[in-house]
């Protein structure tokens, strides 16, 4: 047996942003030891980039909402390739999820009768955000944070996973190294619940931290789990594109939800110009019906700036191929015009969008109260994930849940703004709950340790390379520079081919990465291990967007650019074949109930 | 701005370290954590080094950046003189774990010392409360604390006089200014605050404020009101007198 320490838990919960900590939490009140494994620090997670608010038919603002409008805009926006069922439990639970936060202190904005304030957001039919200011991730990551520590839950930070170990079918254990000493660890734990969040760092413009390299994803597959609909990945329309050095931070789409609008270089509304069928019902006929939504007008509806995310992000593009971007290759984000609308508008503007005010004042040297700011799309999500249950949120792999971002199925073909806070909240706890109740049914099984030792062998072979071997961060750079230029906002056919060979050739490269000093914190040495993950993240998106030919939601296939009916019935699901090589397959979608059939007509 | 500028980033562990100066590239909008971030890449990869969000909304890559304490994710590199080398450095109040990366783990123990947030009974039968705009507001304040922890490295009670038994820093006396001003909370933390706290020792030099990435008015707005609760309510004579009698 190789060197490591030794943990035993009743339930492990891989990741510690918003899914990872609710779930924890909610193991911990089902009476079973829990232990939590960050990556980083507790409380860093990048739940806390999360902005614009928490989606939930609270109908605190506008009393037409409940759960039955707030299902039918994530089907619609998802392109209905969802799991309904997903659908339906969110838009039920999410109210009391957000309620329950306040319980343990958060402490949202509010309405003029003292409720909790409800905030307009793309897709979204009426205000249904909580939110406070345009910081509303990190109000929901240090209430689940403050809340948790007092559950007695054993929070393991800096530490990383790299291998889930089975026993007769089923997971009964992980193991990994903490970064401070560089040592290994192993958990025995009867059930794991991975919250390890998405895989935006395989591509070069992203709004993700160093940690979202696919880790959960990787373990999943590992461990012979489904993954699914792995093609759908959200560009979020407004990252920052200048100065160079903070490109991909995210511009909230709050900023468009307080009245900001999108305008090309000519000053042209461009978002006027391609209004989909599907949402011609529900878009404002002129600039001012567009303002008054913003500003709350029940009877107005939202401008085309509030369209979904993939359609607001390829309009961005096409007006950039046509020449009508702005100087540094995006479109302007204006919000400063609002001037001629309201007398104290700047002060409106940094109550509103405080962080936005505060970002681009510090690092573009811009004030967004008198002048545009400019985007473009940067990679934000993946809504393909563990292919997971409903109800329990546990995959294919007897022990194995997962929730939030790593897991796939609510979202669909694309994810509206607010889900994902809500997502982590339902589905986390969902998933806590019921790995306890798993927990309780099975013994601790037996560690092989034959799997450990390979583990511990993989991990250590960049030390043997030493600095003779290829260094990771360029490994890293040549994957991201690869997955951005071939498999990003627009896709084809020939250029996805040509990933593949790429990936082939950066896999034989990763092979021979090497790993100079010792194995105290050693970022190289992490860089190193993550490209594993990396790779096979890249190679499952790649896979499965060659395999969707058809443009739905955040795919989009510039050789097959309209949506096709007989995509729409089915998921892509990925899984590791016999031979270790990566299979993907077709799922057909299970028919829908009639009463959800009934509500999406209904909401038509 | 020059094309190239000299970084000068201290090295070591537990046992000891040493600056060492790296050449970057710079360019137009550059942070300091970009810089780090390249002699990462090219010419340290060992580097160790904490971040996450690039954008200072995490609070993980706090260090000193010529002697200041500082985000390095918001420094940009227009602020500094870049015809003298920019020193990099740890944190000085904390444990060095290895190059800029320190030991925070205190951190995590002394908030959990803190008296949780206690609610009373919600007002309405959904399990819900009613707030006005203006009281959020005052917590909201508190609230947008990132926990970088900067406060906590430069008070001069922790980094000079090493009170990490007794005092819990500005950090924490933030955290418990919003509990205490919570609207809907019910716990008193007047007696924690003065004994195990420590709340007095803090003497206003207002540092903390000072360098806070979230510009929260730490001394002005949560520990003179703390200062004066614990006086209120563990000083004033009619409550002692209200107290012998009751017992």
């Amino acid at each position: 047996m190789p060197e490591h320490q030794t943990y035993e838990h009743d339930v492990l919960v891989i990741g510690a942003g918003g899914a990872g900590l609710r779930a924890a939490i909610e193991a911990a009140a089902g009476g079973v030891s829990v232990g939590l494994v960050c990556k980083s620090l507790l409380g860093k997670a990048h739940t806390v980039m999360a902005e614009g608010g928490i989606a939930a038919a609270m109908a605190n603002v506008d009393d037409r909402d409940n759960w039955k409008v707030h299902f039918a805009d994530t089907m619609r926006g998802g392109q209905y390739v969802n799991n309904w069922r997903m659908a339906e439990l969110h838009a039920k639970e999410a109210p009391d999820r957000v309620r329950e936060l306040e319980k343990w202190g958060a402490m949202f904005d509010r309405t003029k009768d003292g409720r909790i304030l409800q905030r307009n957001f793309g897709g979204h039919r009426y205000p249904r955000l909580a939110h406070v200011g345009d910081r509303t991730g990190l109000e929901l990551i240090r209430t689940l944070q403050d809340h948790g520590i007092h559950q007695g839950i054993d929070v393991h930070m800096e530490c990383t996973i790299i291998r889930l170990l089975k026993d007769d079918g089923r997971v009964v254990g992980a193991f990994g190294y903490e970064r401070e000493r560089g040592r290994f660890r192993l958990f025995r734990a009867k059930a794991i619940v991975l919250a390890t969040g998405g895989i935006g760092r395989a591509y070069k413009i992203t709004s993700n931290s160093w940690e979202y390299t696919g880790d959960g994803h990787t373990l999943a597959y590992d461990a012979g789990a489904d993954l699914m609909d792995m093609e759908f990945v959200q560009f979020h329309p407004t990252g920052m594109i200048w100065p160079p050095s903070v490109q991909g931070i995210l511009v909230t789409e709050a900023v468009r939800g307080e009245g900001g609008v999108l305008k090309n270089s000519e000053g042209r509304r461009f978002m006027w110009d391609d209004i989909p069928e599907n949402y011609r019902a529900q878009t404002a006929a002129d600039e001012e019906e567009g303002w008054r939504y913003t500003q709350g007008d029940k009877a107005a509806r939202r401008p085309p700036e509030l369209l979904t995310r993939d359609h607001v992000s390829r309009c961005i593009m096409r007006e950039v191929k046509a020449g009508r971007g702005s100087p540094h290759g995006g479109v302007f984000l204006d919000i400063a015009w609002i001037k001629s609308k309201l007398p104290n508008s700047p002060e409106h503007i940094k109550k509103k969008l405080p962080s936005m005010y505060h970002q681009f004042k510090q690092l573009a040297d811009l004030d967004i109260t008198e002048q545009p700011m400019e985007v473009g799309p940067t990679t934000h999500y993946v809504m393909g994930g563990v292919r997971v249950d409903a109800e329990t949120q546990m995959s294919n792999v007897p022990g194995l849940f997962a929730a939030g971002e790593c897991a796939a199925g609510i979202n669909g073909a694309n994810r509206l703004g607010g889900n994902s806070l809500s997502d982590i909240l339902v589905f986390g706890k969902r998933a806590g709950e019921h790995a306890a109740d798993h927990a309780k049914r099975f013994r601790n099984g037996t560690i092989d340790p034959r799997q450990v030792d390979e583990a511990e062998r993989l991990a250590l072979e960049p030390f043997e390379r030493g600095a003779k071997g290829e260094g990771p961060y360029q490994v890293q750079y040549a994957l991201q520079e690869l997955m951005q230029d071939l498999v990003g906002i627009v896709r084809t056919d020939a250029e996805m081919q040509r990933a593949l060979g790429a990936l082939d050739e950066l896999r034989a490269r990763a092979s021979r990465v090497g790993v100079a000093g010792h194995r105290e914190y050693n970022p190289g040495w992490h860089a190193a291990l993550d490209l594993r993950n990396l790779l096979i993240v890249s190679e499952a998106v790649t896979r499965s967007a060659i395999e969707r030919k058809e443009s739905r939601g955040g795919h989009f296939r510039d050789d097959y650019p309209e949506k096709q009916a007989s995509f729409g019935t089915v998921n892509f699901i990925v899984r590791k074949g016999a031979d270790g090589g990566m299979t993907v397959a077709t799922a057909p979608i299970p028919e829908m109930p009639d009463e959800l059939k009934r509500i999406i007509e209904e909401m038509k | 701005m020059p094309a190239t500028a000299t970084f000068r980033i201290w090295r070591g562990d537990a046992a000891g370290g040493a600056f060492q100066d790296y050449p970057a590239e710079v360019s137009d909008g550059m942070v300091v954590l970009d810089a780090v971030h390249q002699i990462q890449a090219r010419a340290a990869n060992d580097l160790a080094v904490r971040w996450n969000c690039k954008a200072g909304k995490c609070g993980s890559c706090s260090a000193e950046v010529n002697g200041n304490p500082r985000l390095m994710c918001m420094t940009r590199l227009n602020q500094l003189d870049l015809s003298k080398p920019v020193t990099v450095e740890p944190m000085r109040a904390f444990p060095p774990i290895r190059d800029l990366v320190t030991d925070v783990s205190w951190n995590f123990r002394a908030k959990k010392t803190i008296a949780r947030f206690t609610p009373r009974p919600p007002d309405a039968p959904d399990g819900s409360w009613r707030m006005a705009q203006v009281d959020a507001e005052r917590v909201q304040e508190f609230r947008k604390c990132i926990e970088c922890f900067l406060c906590q490295d430069v008070c001069h009670v922790l980094r000079e006089h090493a009170m990490f038994d007794r005092f819990v820093g500005p950090r924490h006396l933030v955290y418990a200014a919003a509990l205490e001003m919570n609207p809907l909370d019910t716990a008193s933390r007047a007696r924690d605050l003065k004994h195990a706290h420590g709340v007095g020792y803090c003497n206003i030099t207002k540092c903390c404020s000072k360098v806070c990435p979230e510009n929260i008015a730490i001394t002005d707005n949560a520990i003179i009101p703390l200062k004066e609760r614990v006086i209120d309510q563990l000083y004033d004579p009619v409550v002692k007198l209200f107290r012998v009698f009751r017992s």
